[in-house]
């Protein structure tokens, strides 16, 4: 295990942000620099903290060869529970651990002036979010995951319902209760799991590679799923259970919406990828309707949030909301992705993950520029912004390119390989031909945005004296679009700690017998036979 | 010879002439001190007890009974020196705050 | 040269990026505009570069035994390996080098892209010089030569998906170049998202050729398709999948259906409309089809299809390029016209003929661009038609230039346009389909109209500047020689009408180069007849080595039949030469009377048969209100009825256990507390409050009970 400075790592990456929180707590709420500094460098801290995780990821003596988690913390916690404190990380929560640490600081830091009051609860809220976030991705214990689920929820609630606008106390509490009524229904079903293990094997254990090991009874995983469902389609969110988020990241602080469309949605998708799909596979496979023996219950709303998200965005009057909305759309594609269950595709799905949080990351706090200068949000408000700020109107090119799948940008790996992968199950192809129409209203609504903001004169005397970004605002897209562009044309750089945890999702969902079904590649590509799926009555013999 | 007696009659009279204060006297200050009688009045009982029965335990708890009572002083003194702030008097007979 | 063959896209990615840099950092920290000879010392080198290293390359290319033209070079692994699951059941290794592909078919089109890309880039020079945007003009022009040249320059599918994206995006930037102007902003955003409908074309193309090859590599999979049959009697995979990749192609190269933003994206700055609108991106969609030649020509009923679109687009738009007024307009009408021939080419199963026309129709297409450009400036950008005449005068040299251009396109013989347009009609009519043959004979004659319409209105006649009521007045941007040459022609009004004036050295000298290449680019593709072997398609032969065999219709040695077709094609020519002649120059028809005589058919033809309305009300409006819709769905139905409505639901429960709870439990406890009152009444006597005299009572109880004890204990 990986300590540094005596401290097991993953604990050390997981609390740092603790204790800044206390720190701050400690700290005169008058001296606000000091206030914002200490925030600041206690998330620079945890980020730099985090790349050691990166660097030694591959080091054997730090990975359990059995379940090829990294850097495990295994310690008894309540013994009379059978819960253990258990953290470990594999490449999927790797990247997602990245990434909170990167956006968790990126949005303490575009926070320095748009926060007037409160600034001391208002930091401190924020570094304790984020280590609700990263204990979530950490957890392998079930009992563990919850509690840190949860703790990720009051701060959130809080950050909304404090520092919101118009209608933040509504959207915080549509926040609150939407996503805890699904976390109740996912603790539901983790008791479920619980006792059913417990009855197989007489061990009582919360622990989750040890529920992997057995399977369930597939009356016990049809309501487990449903219940699992409910909780992780309300937090990615999933077709119809997305109106909250809409509301919470209209009226959510900047920083507050760049973490929840950066990270808090990923926990969704997370939970799906991580627990729902290996622990019931064989209900996993009956909803996604992998196979045809079943209706695709699940690839309808992947698809129907795909395609409602992006028309709904498509007439937006609110900018904030239209991103919002792009995200139930982008979401969808993820969903999409991981739900087909194919290599391919579960690798773009998490990739896509990683993909949204930079991009709509960046377009959240790119609304939060130009609504800290002038405090609407309305984008008939706006236009010709490309005058007056001629950098922004760049980054804002580069991220809506990156949000509508340019190649050469992040957005396009992940949607290309959640497409392709899906189409390479023939029962699901389908849908995979379908989800291509959201990428054009992807670019329509994108662009009308960009034209409508950007473009034309500037009509509104009201934004001729805008400033474009300063220094610090500038720096925070930094690291986004380098990233952006990595994904884009590097992206194996991540996909390659992707490949061990999918294929065991994979091999889990659909049997590990599903790789085994290997001919030569040689003979499929060069053998004379006709094309699968043609029908050729009679057979002519080949040209050549 | 004192003998155990002896020391039982002057705790007797100590404490009596703590009640006394306790009840009847109108200062705080002194109703306090009248306090700190009647602990030294079950002191010298623990000490004389002790001395009879041949048992420190006795003495060991006089040393306790000391730390409590400079502790009880400490509060009360706390609490004398707050109320006087709020209602600037310290007579007892003015001060009714537990009534309904 | 040909290891430093990925330069070639890098430069003027390079280029793009340092332009656009340095240009962001002067306008945001300096405050000031980018030096312009700074700017286009980068853009214009970097391009001049890449075309010589192009130049270099193909020379060595050409050097190397001819069934051995083909150089791939990997730059790095892209999308790494991944097993993918093949509807045969196999599994391959999805893996996606990004790497450059140099055979005859891209030499062909990086030396056009270069080359017309380096006279341009000259051009704007001079063309944009006075524009505020200057440098951004060029970081997205030089942008847009790195995506078409690895377009061109893949060797699989998503790298050429790459370029084809990339080539889009910069056309959405370029078009929306003026962006102040609503106009260009809807016209970018229209081909941008035209485009991308064909798009989704392609991109399931692409994955039925991944999930059927097991591999996106051009050689890997057409060498796999080359051993299949070809699809005759059944829409099998390989017709799937070609057609998904010609909807691609329509939407790129602006054909039926998706032709409508071709027109619109005359909006950009002139040069943008030579580069990308007529002589290179639009021409994507042909590369493309070209290219996978092995896949089309095993799909007849795929082949039937890009031909019936070809020769229908070509028609539908030389028809409506018969009276527009808009000088730019008439041209974009022109090249969707020839693209279709270009498809009809490539539907008749003469992918080399079709190329031929992609890289003779580059020349003229530009150079008739790039004059409209020059007239439009010197007209002080006016671009209406009715406003021009007699300019011959005034701009010789444009003048001259643009003849040629007009004769190349008109399919004169001895120009370029003649030898690729026969060799199109040629083989049409060759290989069987008569009826495509004669509908591409007709828009030949159409296309030599309308150009000589253009020729005529512009050049000759009465100028008709001089009367216009107002001088041109156009502040949107000012480009070069505003108010130097203003005289006061104007009689009666007293307002100084600004004469036409010949553009500078920048502007002419591209002009004369891309006249002289339209003179001469065809010759490398004469006719069989002539000089034996056709030099082009011997040239192009390992481009179609997995091409199906055609079936042969037996015209190849007829001779004497392709020298009669030539003959009648240059007939229709001349003829329709002739009638713009008459009509324009010897009645000296005004583009206002033919609104007059013409009526109905006028209005359809002038309004492009209504084609963006029909699309407005089908299509944009039902979108937008399907979005507007699911909005008030979302809002009423969703949030409202789902989730506010449980929430009211829960409230209104809520408030029903409130009233419970207010009078039912609550007065249970309220009854107790009632009654505790009461009897406090009787007891709170005793609480004086007072300390002593509870410690009274607490005494007296110790007595008391120490006096019982006693008592008792006796």
């Amino acid at each position: 295990m990986l300590h540094v400075m005596g401290i097991p790592i993953l604990n050390l990456v997981c609390y740092v942000p603790l204790a800044g929180f206390f720190i701050i707590l400690l700290l005169d709420r008058k001296s606000v620099t000091a206030i914002k500094w200490t925030a600041n460098l206690v998330a620079l801290l945890d980020f730099i903290l985090s790349i050691p995780l990166i660097l030694s990821f591959n080091n054997p003596s730090y990975t359990d060869p059995l379940t090829n988690f990294r850097y495990i913390i295994k310690v008894p916690w309540i013994t009379s529970l059978g819960a253990q404190y258990y953290f470990g990380i594999d490449g999927i929560s790797l990247l997602l651990i990245m990434l909170t640490t990167l956006l968790g600081f990126i949005a303490v830091l575009s926070s320095w002036t748009a926060i007037e009051h409160r600034v001391k609860e208002y930091y401190a809220l924020l570094l304790l979010l984020q280590t609700g976030m990263l204990g979530t991705f950490m957890a392998l214990d079930f009992f563990l995951f919850y509690v840190f689920w949860e703790i990720m929820l009051v701060p959130m609630y809080f950050l909304i319902g404090v520092w919101g606008s118009e209608r933040r106390l509504y959207s915080a509490i549509k926040f609150f209760l939407y996503t805890l009524a699904g976390s109740v229904l996912m603790l539901l079903g983790i008791l479920a799991l619980y006792f059913d293990y417990g009855r197989q094997t007489g061990v009582y254990t919360f622990n989750v590679i040890e529920l992997q090991r057995i399977g369930f009874p597939f009356g016990l995983q049809y309501w487990v799923f449903l219940a699992f469902f409910v909780g992780f389609a309300i937090k990615v969110p999933m077709f119809p259970f997305h109106t909250w988020l809409p509301d919470a990241h209209t009226d959510a602080p900047t920083a507050g919406s760049v973490i929840l469309a950066g990270v808090l949605l990923k926990m969704g998708t997370y939970g799906f990828v991580r627990f729902g799909l290996p622990l019931l596979p064989d209900a996993s496979r009956y909803f996604i309707g992998i196979g045809g023996k079943s209706f695709p219950w699940m690839m309808w709303l992947c698809i129907i949030g795909i395609i409602y998200g992006a028309l709904v965005a498509l007439m937006q009057k609110d900018w904030k909301r239209l991103v919002a909305y792009s995200s139930v759309s982008h979401l969808g594609f993820c969903m999409l992705g991981i739900f087909a269950a194919t290599p391919v595709a579960v690798q773009g799905g998490v990739l896509q993950m990683i993909n949204h949080g930079l991009s709509t990351g960046a377009l959240f706090l790119l609304v939060g520029n130009v609504y800290e200068r002038r405090h609407t949000r309305l984008i008939s408000e706006y236009g010709g912004l490309s005058h007056i700020m001629p950098l922004y109107a760049t980054i804002f090119l580069i991220m809506t390119l990156s949000s509508i799948g340019m190649p050469g940008l992040n957005g396009f790996i992940g949607e290309f390989m959640i497409l392709q992968g899906t189409f390479s199950d023939p029962t699901l192809r389908i849908w995979s031909g379908v989800a291509v129409v959201g990428i054009v209203l992807g670019a329509a609504y994108m662009l009308w945005l960009f034209q409508r903001t950007m473009f034309g004169e500037v009509t509104n005397p009201k934004n001729e004296l805008l400033d474009d970004l300063n220094f610090r605002e500038a720096f925070c897209y930094v690291p986004l679009i380098i990233l952006s562009f990595w994904i884009g044309l590097y992206p194996q750089t991540f996909l390659r700690y992707l490949d061990d945890p999918v294929n065991r999702v994979v091999s889990k969902v659909r049997g590990s017998d599903y790789f085994k079904l290997s001919i030569p590649v040689a003979d499929a590509t060069t053998s004379p036979t006709v094309a699968p799926g043609t029908v050729v009555a009679d057979r002519p013999a080949p040209h050549r | 010879m004192i003998t155990t007696s002896h020391y039982l009659i002057l705790s007797t009279i100590i404490l009596t002439i703590g009640i006394v204060g306790v009840l009847t006297r109108r200062n705080v200050l002194i109703v306090l001190m009248s306090i700190e009688l009647i602990f030294n009045a079950v002191n010298i009982n623990l000490v004389a007890f002790s001395k009879q029965l041949q048992n420190t335990i006795g003495q060991v708890f006089v040393v306790f009974v000391i730390t409590v009572a400079a502790a009880e002083a400490a509060v009360g003194l706390g609490i004398v020196i707050a109320l006087f702030r709020n209602k600037e008097k310290i007579n007892l007979d003015e001060i009714d705050l537990l009534k309904w | 040269m040909l290891k430093y063959l990925w330069l070639i896209p890098l430069l003027p990615l390079a280029g793009s990026a340092l332009i656009g840099l340095i240009g962001l950092y002067r306008v945001r920290v300096i405050g000031r505009k980018p030096n312009k000879t700074l700017v286009h010392t980068i853009a214009v080198g970097a391009v001049a570069i890449a075309c010589l290293l192009s130049l270099g390359a193909i020379h060595d290319l050409m050097s190397l035994p001819q069934d051995e033209r083909v150089y791939e070079t990997v730059s790095f692994t892209w999308i790494p390996a991944t097993p993918l699951k093949l509807t045969n059941g196999a599994w391959a290794t999805f893996k996606v080098d990004w790497a450059y592909r140099l055979d005859p078919l891209s030499a062909v089109m990086i030396f056009v892209v270069t080359f017309v890309g380096f006279l341009i880039h000259v051009y704007s020079i001079g063309y944009m010089y006075e524009d505020s945007g200057y440098w951004r003009f060029f970081a997205y022009l030089n942008l847009f030569m790195f995506a078409m040249l690895t377009l061109v320059l893949g060797n699989n599918f998503l790298i050429l998906f790459v370029g084809w994206e990339g080539v889009g995006l910069c056309s959405y930037l370029l078009i929306g170049f003026y962006f102040e102007k609503k106009s260009a902003g809807d016209a970018g955003k229209k081909a941008f998202i035209v485009n991308r409908i064909g798009d989704t074309g392609f991109v399931i193309a692409m994955m039925l050729i991944a999930v059927t090859f097991g591999t996106l590599n051009f050689e890997e999979v057409f060498r796999a398709a080359g051993a299949w049959p070809t699809e005759t009697m059944t829409w099998g995979l390989l017709t799937g999948i070609t057609l998904f990749l010609f909807l691609g192609a329509t939407g790129k190269s602006a054909q039926i259906p998706l032709y409508v933003w071709l027109p619109d994206a005359m909006e950009g700055p002139t040069p943008v409309s030579a580069l990308i609108h007529a002589a290179t991106m639009v021409t994507a969609g042909v590369y493309m089809v070209v290219r996978c030649n092995a896949l089309f020509s095993r799909a007849p009923h795929t082949m039937a299809i890009v031909a019936g679109i070809g020769v229908a687009t070509a028609i539908f738009a030389a028809t409506i390029g018969f009276f527009q007024r808009d000088i730019k307009r008439v041209l974009a009408y022109s090249t969707v016209s020839q693209l279709g021939y270009m498809f009809t080419a490539c539907g008749v199963g003469t992918f080399a003929a079709g190329l031929f026309h992609v890289y003779t129709h580059a020349f003229f297409k530009a150079l008739l661009f790039l004059g409209s450009g020059s007239v439009i400036m010197g007209m002080h950008h006016e671009q209406d038609m009715a406003k021009m005449g007699g300019l011959r005068k005034y701009m010789p040299w444009t003048y001259a230039t643009m003849l040629i251009g007009t004769l190349a396109i008109a399919g004169i013989p001895g120009l370029a346009g003649f030898f690729s347009k026969d060799e199109i009609l040629w083989r049409a009519y060759g290989g069987g389909h008569k009826i495509i043959w004669f509908v591409a004979f007709l828009t030949a004659g159409c296309t030599a109209f309308y150009m000589f319409r253009l020729i005529f209105l512009t050049f000759f006649g009465q100028p008709r500047f001089l009367d216009a009521a107002e001088p041109a007045e156009e502040s949107h941007h000012s480009h070069g020689g505003h108010g130097q040459d203003t005289v006061h022609g104007g009689v009666g009004h007293g307002h100084g009408v600004r004469l036409p004036h010949e553009s500078p050295k920048s502007m002419i000298i591209p002009l004369v180069v891309l006249a002289v290449g339209s003179i001469v680019a065809g010759y490398v593709g004469m006719p069989s007849y002539i000089t034996h072997t056709n030099l082009w398609e011997h040239f192009l032969d390992p481009v179609f080595r997995y091409q199906a065999p055609v079936s042969d219709h037996g015209g190849h040695d007829a001779a004497s039949t392709e020298i009669l077709m030539t003959a009648l094609s240059v007939l229709i020519a001349g003829a329709g030469i002739f009638l713009a002649y008459w009509i324009y120059n010897r009645r000296k028809t005004q583009p206002a009377d033919e609104q007059r005589s013409l009526g109905v058919v006028y209005q359809c033809f002038f309004n492009k048969y209504y084609v963006d309305q029909i699309y407005d009300a089908l299509i944009i409006h039902r979108t937008k209100d399907l979005g507007t819709g699911l909005w008030a769905f979302d809002r009423n139905v969703i949030d409202g009825l789902g989730v506010n409505g449980s929430g009211w639901v829960t409230r209104s429960l809520g408030r029903l256990s409130g009233v419970f709870d207010k009078y039912i439990v609550d007065g249970a406890v309220n009854l107790l507390a009632w009654m505790a009152d009461r009897f406090s009444y009787i007891f709170r006597r005793i609480q004086t409050g007072l300390v002593q005299s509870y410690a009274m009572v607490i005494m007296v109880g110790v007595i008391a009970f120490f006096s019982l004890y006693m008592y008792l204990s006796k």
